[in-house]
């Protein structure tokens, strides 16, 4: 069963994405799924590390919170960016030492930092378990180091550790 | 635009704005763009486009979409998906290629790669309290 | 009515997106580093993608979203290919 379907969650996945891609039918249906199996098939190929979460519930909030954070600071960031040279802005680097170890939560951590404004993800050091980051509007690193750990780290840990 | 004549009020004001907030933020992120001064701060405009710029175009057109052919039309969350997908890979590895350029450059304003051992031992004991400010970017 | 709403959010949104393209062309052409110019383009790529989603929305033709699938994925591809160009390939201009 396991070796016929190895990643479920992929193929629903792929079998939703060619119905959306072409149209709702059941020929489209047979041909979508024969395609997502195949891929599956090629996935498994690839061994890469499985995710294992273990609170499905708070993974549903961290989505939450990270769509409403980026409203926020999308909001932050357009009005630094059109307020100009009025007000002193400084940006700078950032090292944070992270308590996660997970490379699947780490690889949810960069998707975060990156894809809201206002925060780069720059690199993570392995060997020192220190995250590197450039923030845009780097007035007080307490709270931003505040929201890494506290809102986000603290989260994936629960999630997949 | 003879074909959205039996469109609602609504529905026509709900995506004017989905798309005036959309390309607005898109511009917002490109002036930015062009106008800040430093590599590592312009890597943060362009998030805005690819963030809410993007999703409240794909969503003004989900719901024009799905108003003209009274049906719903989610094809474009395809194209929200795949852009929250790529950006942060493709602005992760720019901002690692720009680090590696600068540090083989020796360039004095962008920190080293492995933290100097002092100061790690402070961002070790003080973990959740503090953190240290490294070297600063550009000043506006 | 919502014709006349639609056309004019339709234009200043294409009008909006124009100008972002020239932005992020001009940053593109002046550089100065190259990794100033390959966030250029990507974010060129963004936009193009978005005008031709807004274009779609104009003439009611679904047939755009597909063009605008395929400049994303172009536009993934050939930034991420030209990151890594410049981390492995000429590291000092």
């Amino acid at each position: 069963m396991s070796q016929l379907f190895p990643y479920p969650l992929l193929i629903i996945c792929l079998i939703i994405m060619w119905l959306l891609l072409t149209s709702f039918s059941l020929g489209q249906v047979i041909v979508g799924t024969i395609i997502a199996l195949i891929a599956a098939q090629g996935m498994a190929a690839l061994q890469p590390a499985k995710p294992r979460p273990k609170r499905w519930d708070l993974l549903l909030r961290l989505t939450g919170i990270v769509l409403y954070d980026i409203a926020r600071s999308n909001i932050a960031v357009t009005k630094i960016i059109l307020q100009g040279n009025k007000r002193t802005r400084k940006s700078g680097f950032m090292a944070i030492p992270l308590n996660l170890r997970d490379p699947i939560g780490l690889a949810i951590l960069a998707v975060i930092i990156t894809s809201t404004p206002g925060t780069a993800w720059l690199g993570y050091n392995f060997a020192q378990g220190t995250l590197l980051l450039h923030i845009f509007d780097l007035v007080d690193e307490a709270v931003w180091l505040d929201l890494i750990k506290n809102r986000y780290e603290y989260l994936l840990l629960e999630i997949f550790e | 635009m003879n074909h959205v004549t039996d469109l609602p009020l609504w529905v026509a004001w709900l995506v004017a704005a989905f798309l005036f907030i959309g390309a607005g933020l898109t511009l917002t992120g490109s002036f930015g763009l062009y106008r800040l001064s430093s590599f590592y701060d312009r890597i943060h405009a362009p998030t805005l486009g690819t963030s809410w710029g993007t999703a409240a175009i794909v969503l003004a057109s989900i719901i024009y979409f799905s108003a003209l052919q009274s049906r719903p039309v989610f094809h474009e969350i395809l194209i929200g998906i795949f852009v929250t997908i790529t950006t942060p890979v493709t602005f992760m590895l720019l901002g690692r290629a720009a680090l590696y350029r600068d540090r083989s450059e020796n360039n004095p304003e962008v920190p080293a790669m492995d933290l100097p051992k002092d100061i790690l031992d402070k961002l070790k004991l003080a973990d959740k309290t503090e953190s240290v400010y490294l070297e600063s970017g550009e000043r506006e | 009515m919502s014709a006349t709403i639609l056309l004019w959010a339709i234009t200043f949104a294409q009008i909006m997106l124009a100008i972002a393209m020239v932005l992020a062309l001009a940053r593109m052409i002046k550089g100065p580093r190259a990794q100033d110019r390959v966030l250029g383009l990507d974010t060129l790529y963004v936009n193009s993608m978005l005008l031709i989603l807004v274009f779609g929305i104009r003439t009611g033709n679904t047939l755009y979203f597909e063009v605008s699938l395929i400049i994303g994925i172009l536009g993934f591809v050939a930034t991420v290919a030209l990151a890594k160009f410049l981390m492995r390939g000429e590291v000092i201009e």
